[in-house]
């Protein structure tokens, strides 16, 4: 039995969370608040990773991918025709006349990132475990080669530099600032999204064809919708982070979302636990600040080279995977137990 | 002198499910032993704990000789030849290489050159169809071919699993037959589970019978025909 | 579609040729997916990086003043080793465990030997040496590069000397009588743990031929591998995943497509080649989702 004392005790660990968000901006330098704006843009990309992988079970290398899309869709609205030429770029005609403010383009890029997901998980249905992670990882090779192609469209290699991002509306912020919240605003509102399907009724179908196809066909669930639903979703978020990262950094090249962000964001959805919501925020830390620490060490003064990081990053996500099944979440869920069992007590 | 095998309160389970409540037998050097009894009695499980493919607890001794617990593929190198339900042919394979995957057990080439002559006396049409692929056998001819695959490798001791199982009478009568040649011509020791008890017993010279996860009764041949029980729930007179 | 050059059938021999010695390279790396596959039930995400690596080994004894030819043998040898200990050491504990975890094991393997090779040997890209003279021989009016000669012996070479151990020796017997049934392999005495160890040996080992011989023209460098791996799965899936003939067949058929494609379709180009390759991939699955040679499965409902 649930006693009222769980939901009491979710909503202060999730009010505590939004609080320090809120407030860590007052305690950190310019410099922190960037990177811990990363970690909001991992999060929302690792929480549409997680649906799809986790709590669906199907898994994808190519989810940078879709973080492209949605970082490209991003800038060329933000930059409109008029940008583009500015740019000294021949525009495609596709382009609206003017550039939009960029703070609007992070739905739509959503939207239509999450309508490719849609299209491109039709035929992802005839593909199980291996040959979908093989042609996901082939979207995720091709993409950048894609890019380069349609110059006209994406700049080519050279990419699209987009202007520097401020505060709308007129409001008082830093541009770092604004950026920071931009990031966990959205981070916020999709992470209540991710909750809600998770806990209803589409979770427990996707748990249900996840656990066992056959099973979930004879209860009733239709697993291609299931499925297709869960491609579109997990597109949109990763449109979404695509769109939040290419604003961030004000600009886009065919190389900003390569194939290792790929491979990483599924070892970081493993390393903080495959479906568990808690464990996303862990992966999204771990992405952000485990190559760094892994290039020079606290505590040691030692430096490494800039692929320390993905060593320490593969060698983890093998640990886990042999060691803890659970990942950082179940490590979490042991350490928290009695506070929990007291709640449900 | 000491049987070749011996079963002393051997248990074992499948999960949650135990299959054998401390079985315990003997197999002699050069017998025939049938092992009887209804449909999840544990027959199958008795041979799967000896050859390894389910683990047990308990002792099983042959040769004097502590068996491998869970490791298969050591017991086939103690000499144990265990054709299983199913037969466990390699269906893709050739008659030949199913052939030559029996004779591994002691060093494929050398046994093989010896043995396979041997074996083709039992089994004359297997050399002419040694290129056919096993999958595309009949029912019969797959359950001789993995008999002959078990023979290949010179076991010391022959565990057949239910050979009858599916096959028409006459062929049932074949294998038996056959059986029974190589333990008068070559002191062949088996140990063989059926169904079929009426030809088992022909075949054996002594049984057990199980039930539940143990031994119920056991004897002669020529006595457990003549038993009450026996005759009314295995061989049906 | 606009032909870029006027077509000759010299042109076109040319292309079907350089195009068979790179689909020998994809069916040596395919070959290797397919024996992992077959044994061990796991698509090998690492296979390239592997390959990657061992060429990195050679390259540094070369470096070190070993010829060719030692070079390329000790590297084979030392390609068994790692892909036997790979399978000890992190496969071995999660072979019962589901498709996605071994999936997602090998992908860790993947991101830690990439950034292995860019820490220890550095990202930028060095020349590889080539065993071949770079010069041309002329054929029927095809002239054909000896690199490409080489290469396309080399790995055919390899794959029907692997053939012959898989039809001829007992090992290799005992290999596909594992791949085909490991539980009566184990009645039969084989050592099936080993056999799987062995499994990921060999594919090691054609993964690091298929490395060595991509070198010289794609260069060395921590990715050279990555799209060799994804025309690898191509050629894999293509030709059926569990079918070592069709991996073959399929490895050098994209090799052929592919240049041909890139030659003659002016949209295709130099830089769609590969999404073109994987668009045809995709419409061959959604078609016939066990490839080309491929044991169709049937799922039961």
């Amino acid at each position: 039995m649930r006693r009222w004392t769980t939901p009491v005790l979710q909503g202060l660990v999730l009010a505590g969370a939004a609080l320090l968000i809120a407030v860590l901006p007052r305690f950190t330098s310019e410099f922190r608040l960037g990177q811990f704006t990363y970690v909001g843009i991992y999060f929302v990309a690792l929480l549409g990773l997680n649906i799809l992988t986790g709590y669906s079970g199907q898994i994808t290398l190519g989810h940078a991918a879709f973080m492209a899309i949605g970082g490209y869709t991003a800038a060329l609205l933000i930059l409109g025709r008029s940008g583009f030429e500015l740019l000294g770029q021949q525009a495609s005609h596709v382009l609206p006349e003017h550039g939009m403010r960029a703070i609007f383009t992070i739905p739509i890029a959503g939207l239509v990132t999450g309508v490719i997901g849609c299209l491109f998980g039709i035929p992802a249905l005839r593909l199980a475990g291996v040959s979908l992670a093989l042609a996901t990882l082939a979207v995720a090779v091709s993409l950048p080669a894609i890019a380069k192609r349609f110059e006209h469209l994406t700049g080519g290699g050279g990419g699209l530099s987009l202007p520097l991002p401020h505060a709308p509306f007129g409001w008082h912020l830093s541009t770092p600032h604004w950026l920071y919240y931009e990031a966990w605003v959205c981070a916020g509102i999709l992470f209540v999204v991710a909750w809600l399907l998770v806990r209803g009724r589409v979770g427990r179908a996707w748990r249900a064809i996840r656990d066992g196809e056959v099973a979930a066909v004879s209860s009733g669930v239709s697993p291609a919708v299931y499925k297709t639903l869960a491609f579109g979703i997990a597109a949109a978020y990763a449109g979404v982070a695509g769109a939040l990262f290419a604003i961030q950094v004000s600009y886009i090249n065919p190389d900003t979302f390569p194939v290792t962000l790929s491979l990483l964001l599924l070892a970081s959805v493993v390393i903080g636990g495959l479906a568990s919501l808690s464990g996303v925020i862990v992966g999204a830390f771990v992405l952000e600040f485990l190559p760094i620490y892994a290039q020079s060490p606290p505590l040691v003064h030692l430096h490494f080279a800039k692929q320390a990081g993905p060593v320490v990053f593969g060698v983890t996500l093998m640990l886990i995977v042999l060691l803890i099944p659970g990942g950082a979440a179940s490590l979490l869920g042991r350490v928290t137990r009695p506070v929990r069992a007291w709640a449900s007590r | 002198m000491s049987p070749l095998l011996e079963l002393r309160r051997v248990e074992a389970r499948y999960g949650p499910i135990k299959a054998l409540h401390g079985v315990s037998l003997t197999v002699a050097d050069g017998e025939i032993v049938a092992l009887l009894g209804a449909n999840g009695a544990g027959k199958t499980t008795t041979l799967r704990a000896v050859s390894g493919t389910v683990r047990h607890t308990g002792e099983i001794v042959f040769e004097g000789k502590q068996i491998a617990r869970g490791k298969p593929d050591a017991v086939a190198r103690a000499g144990i030849a265990h054709v299983p339900e199913g037969r466990g042919l390699f269906t893709q394979l050739s008659v030949w290489e199913n052939l030559r995957m029996g004779a591994y057990v002691r060093g494929e080439r050398r046994t093989l050159r010896a043995e396979a002559p041997r074996v083709f006396k039992y089994f004359p049409w297997l050399e002419r169809r040694r290129d056919q692929q096993a999958g595309t056998l009949s029912g019969g001819e797959q359950q001789m071919l993995a008999l002959a695959r078990a023979l290949v490798g010179r076991p010391r001791l022959l565990m057949l699993d239910e050979p009858s199982l599916g096959l028409a009478p006459t062929v049932v009568q074949e294998i038996f037959r056959i059986v029974k040649e190589l333990n008068a011509d070559d002191g062949l020791t088996v140990l063989v589970v059926e169904q079929n008890a009426n030809v088992a017993l022909d075949a054996a010279a002594r049984a057990y019978v199980l039930e539940v996860g143990q031994v119920a009764i056991e004897g002669q041949s020529a006595e457990l025909r003549r038993h009450e029980g026996v005759r009314k729930s295995y061989l049906g007179y | 579609m606009a032909l870029p050059l006027a077509f000759t059938w010299t042109e076109f021999g040319q292309q079907v040729t350089s195009g068979l010695a790179s689909g020998a390279i994809y069916a040596s790396l395919a070959l290797a997916l397919v024996l992992i596959y077959q044994t061990t039930n796991v698509v090998n995400f690492a296979q390239g990086e592997m390959a990657t690596f061992t060429t990195y080994v050679a390259w540094t004894m070369m470096h070190h003043g070993l010829s060719y030819w030692p070079a390329f043998v000790l590297t084979l040898l030392i390609a068994f080793g790692g892909g036997v200990t790979v399978e000890r050491v992190l496969i071995r504990p999660v072979e019962h465990r589901p498709e996605i975890v071994i999936v997602i094991l090998t992908i860790g393997l993947f991101i830690a030997i990439n950034g292995l090779v860019g820490w220890v040997f550095g990202p930028e890209v060095k020349a590889f040496d080539s065993p071949f003279p770079n010069r041309s021989v002329v054929l029927g009016g095809v002239s054909i590069s000896v690199q490409d000669i080489g290469t396309f012996g080399v790995c055919l070479g390899t794959v029907v000397a692997l053939w012959l151990f898989f039809r001829l020796t007992t090992l290799g017997l005992a290999m596909r009588a594992v791949a085909f049934n490991p539980d009566a392999s184990r009645l039969m005495g084989v050592r099936v743990g080993w056999m799987l160890a062995l499994g990921w040996g060999f594919a090691a080992v054609l993964g690091a031929i298929a490395g060595m011989m991509a070198a010289p023209t794609v260069f060395l460098d921590p990715d050279m591998m990555l799209v060799v791996l994804i025309y690898a799965f191509a050629a894999a899936v293509l030709g059926g995943i569990d079918s070592p003939v069709g991996a073959v067949v399929g490895g050098l058929l994209i090799g052929v497509v592919i240049n041909l494609l890139g030659a003659y379709v002016n949209f295709v180009g130099q830089e769609l080649r590969l999404p073109t390759a994987l668009a045809v991939l995709l419409i061959v699955l959604v078609i016939r989702p066990s490839g080309l040679f491929g044991r169709v499965v049937v799922r039961k409902v």
